[in-house]
């Protein structure tokens, strides 16, 4: 394939990154008017917070759209029980220096009642996050989940509305969206239906991080690089944890990682890498060749559409 | 990969439309591809798909193709959104299908583009669909139209097939009163002025598709229009000096400066504005599409649905509007029924009085309107239960569009356009 050669064009011929954010701002004003929208036309809304860098620009965005008053909605976080203690940490620093109010629902507890059962004990748990989310939102009777996925993270969310409808079991039928026109967004829902809304869904990973160095944001240390013991897979290197399924005749190194991505530990993979600040980041994004998800997620690696399946299903 | 946006011209919305073999999704994909925004691990997945056909080349086409149904099919539902940058900008795609509901997708794809590529394959010519999409991108008032003449390798690269499309396109913008598009011969398959300019085409003069892309002015146009600014959400904060009262929303278009005047419509009520706010810091002039907090000088009792206004060029203010509307739901519309319009930040009760005429979306013709179908294109006249504040669409795209929400099933059933 000759053609493959034509991407390798490129760095070499412009040296050093010299990375304009004016496009931030276009992003930044659509997503803080999407805020607005959700405090204006729902009754229960919730805005959806893990500590992850997403949702770290997300709770960034909310604050521009509404200080100085306070958020117009709690945080929820639906807590895996697998997650890496420091973004915890990170995640209630960050809500008590707000001073906003932070509601956890566990996958343990949906465990625990029976709601989900797992194979095994280190069984990745994203999946069942989506039950504990969905027993969460009829608990509190939240009509609207502010999320911070984007659609360039995959293909079946390049498909969804930035008001995305569920219907009273909480799934997404691709083939039933409300069309979406100009900035008009249609919120009427009937009881028990709610709308799961995307205010960062027309930003990439590369805005993200530009965004991220741009407003100084703090984040959890593993999102830099660090040294890990890691299990090294071919290509893609598994992080030493209590949770992760390393074999006993299994390679244990440690390397200079950050991670990309930051869910549950079982199925989170770091990349190696040098970046020590967001500004460093950006510069490694531009040259980067693989996709956040195909880097740095087992669960998405299943099956062509696993997405797509758990997304019908109800998950974020 | 390249680096994006050493000189950032803005952001550009774009949305892509053809018909079934048009090679649209080739045409994305290989854009994508060739512009380096292709990554390494999505490459492999289309490597091992051609090994597995026994292809030589990778298809690009499937870098685009997303859902499971669709794949079962071998079709695309639905409007799909793609990111990428070039050296030069941020460019967010609308990629929306060309056969059964195109008219529905198309109209929601291009209602937030600021350009349009419309495919058109160089051994068909001109088609009826051509036609439709060039009537739809006219009608949503997108500003840059580019006909893409793909296939251009299958008719040997001649100058003679691509140049009666470009004239038969020409002579459609000239019925539509719009200006001519640009027109360009590519060939997405093998990336002839995709990207790279075609040795293989030196009579064509133009730059590739990608250069057009990057060369139109962005989002524009709307800093200089009249100030108009929906009231989103009002807010009181208390401050040592007492109550203030923030109206949260986002300037749709022109400049606010403290100290100008504002009207609020429809209710009329006059004042000054006092103070800009932003998290970032107070301001004393903010632009379209700046989010930002406004607080005015008189206590006034102005809620969500009100849009502050320039005094001195203030918008239509009518409870009865004529307005273009594109019908999207399966059921078609029945007289006497109860609709929810939703224009900027009011939403009023209201119902459709009277079909004037339908549109044929082929021959841009008025045709009789016994009712309203799916994708149909209809002149309407409607009337709300209470006054709206707005202005002719294809002056203002903020404050003339609306949709129709049906009350009951609470799907929205059309999009439309204020006539003025």
């Amino acid at each position: 394939m000759s053609e493959t050669a034509a991407i390798a064009v490129t760095v070499a011929d412009h040296g050093a990154p010299a990375v304009s954010d004016a496009h931030l701002d276009a992003l930044e004003s659509e997503a803080i008017h999407v805020l607005r929208e959700v405090a204006a036309e729902f009754r229960k809304p919730v805005l959806l917070f893990s500590g992850g860098k997403d949702s770290t620009v997300l709770l960034r965005l909310a604050e521009k759209a509404f200080r100085p008053g306070r958020l117009p909605f709690p945080l929820l976080h639906v807590d895996t029980g697998h997650n890496f203690p420091e973004v915890i940490a990170f995640r209630d620093r960050l809500v008590a220096q707000l001073d906003e109010r932070l509601i956890v629902r566990t996958v343990q507890d949906s465990i625990d009642r029976g709601r989900v059962r797992p194979k095994h004990a280190n069984q990745s748990r994203n999946a069942f996050q989506t039950v504990t989310l969905l027993d969460a939102i009829a608990e509190f009777g939240f009509d609207a989940c502010i999320g911070g996925a984007r659609r360039d993270e995959e293909k079946a969310r390049a498909k969804e509305r930035i008001f995305s409808f569920r219907d009273a079991f909480g799934q997404w039928d691709p083939r039933r969206q409300r069309p979406e026109l100009w900035s008009l967004y249609n919120t009427r829902l009937d009881p028990g239906e709610h709308m799961r809304v995307f205010p960062l869904s027309n930003w990439t990973e590369l805005d993200i991080w530009q965004y991220i160095a741009r407003e100084n944001l703090e984040l959890p240390a593993l999102y830099y690089a660090h040294p890990r013991r890691v299990a090294v897979r071919r290509d893609t290197l598994v992080p030493v944890a209590d949770v992760s399924e390393i074999g006993d005749d299994e390679q244990i190194e440690t390397r200079i990682v950050r991670f990309r991505t930051v869910g549950d530990i079982s199925c989170t993979l770091p990349v190696e890498s040098q970046a020590t600040t967001a500004d460093e980041i950006v510069g490694e994004i531009l040259t980067a060749q693989v996709s956040e998800r195909g880097a740095t997620r087992l669960d998405d690696r299943s099956s062509d559409s696993s997405m797509e399946e758990r997304k019908r299903a109800g998950y974020f | 990969m390249p680096i994006p946006y050493p000189d950032d011209v803005g952001l550009l919305r774009f949305t892509t439309a053809g018909s079934v073999d048009d090679g649209k999704s080739s045409l994305i994909g290989r854009l994508l591809f060739d512009a380096g925004a292709v990554p390494r691990d999505q490459l492999a997945a289309l490597e091992r798909i051609a090994d597995r056909n026994g292809d030589d080349d990778i298809d690009l086409s499937l870098l685009t193709d997303g859902l499971v149904a669709e794949r079962e099919q071998g079709i695309t539902i639905d409007v799909a959104y793609r990111y990428f940058a070039s050296k030069r900008r941020k460019f967010i795609i609308a990629d929306t299908p060309g056969h059964e509901q195109y008219t529905r997708n198309m109209v929601t794809g291009a209602s937030t583009a600021d350009a349009a590529v419309i495919l058109v394959d160089a051994r068909n010519g001109m088609t009826t669909q051509t036609r439709r999409h060039l009537f739809l991108a006219h009608l949503l008032g997108i500003r840059h139209l580019i006909v893409a003449v793909n296939k251009m390798d299958l008719v040997d690269f001649a100058r003679a097939p691509f140049d009666m499309i470009a004239s038969s396109i020409a002579d459609v913008a000239a019925t539509l009163h719009t200006a001519p598009p640009i027109v360009v011969p590519l060939s997405a398959k093998l990336g002839d002025n995709v990207v790279v300019q075609s040795a293989r085409m030196r009579w064509y003069e133009g730059e590739p598709l990608l250069e057009i892309l990057e060369n139109l002015p962005a989002t524009a146009g709307r800093e200089g229009l009249p100030f108009r600014f929906p009231v989103q959400l009002v807010r009181r904060v208390n401050t040592p000096s007492g109550q203030r009262r923030l109206y949260l929303g986002r300037i749709e278009s022109g400049t606010v400066a403290v100290g100008d005047a504002i009207v609020a419509m429809p209710s009329g009520m006059a004042t000054r504005a006092r103070a800009i706010a932003t998290y970032d810091g107070m301001l004393d002039r903010a632009t379209a599409p700046q989010s930002v907090s406004i607080e005015v000088e008189d206590q006034l009792d102005i809620g969500r649905g009100e849009l502050l206004v320039n005094p001195a060029s203030p918008p239509t203010v009518a409870a009865g509007v004529d307005a273009m509307v594109c019908w999207f739901d399966d059921e078609p519309f029945a007289p006497g029924r109860r609709y929810l319009i939703k224009a900027g930040t009011r939403t009023a009760v209201g119902e459709i009085n009277d079909v004037v005429h339908r549109l044929d979306v082929a021959t841009f013709a008025p045709a009789p309107a016994a009712g309203l179908a799916r994708n149909d294109i209809a002149r309407v006249r409607i009337a709300a239960a209470s006054p709206l504040a707005f202005d002719a669409y294809r002056i203002n795209r903020a404050t003339g569009a609306f949709i129709l929400i049906d009350e009951q099933s609470h799907a929205t059933v059309a999009a439309g356009m204020i006539e003025g």
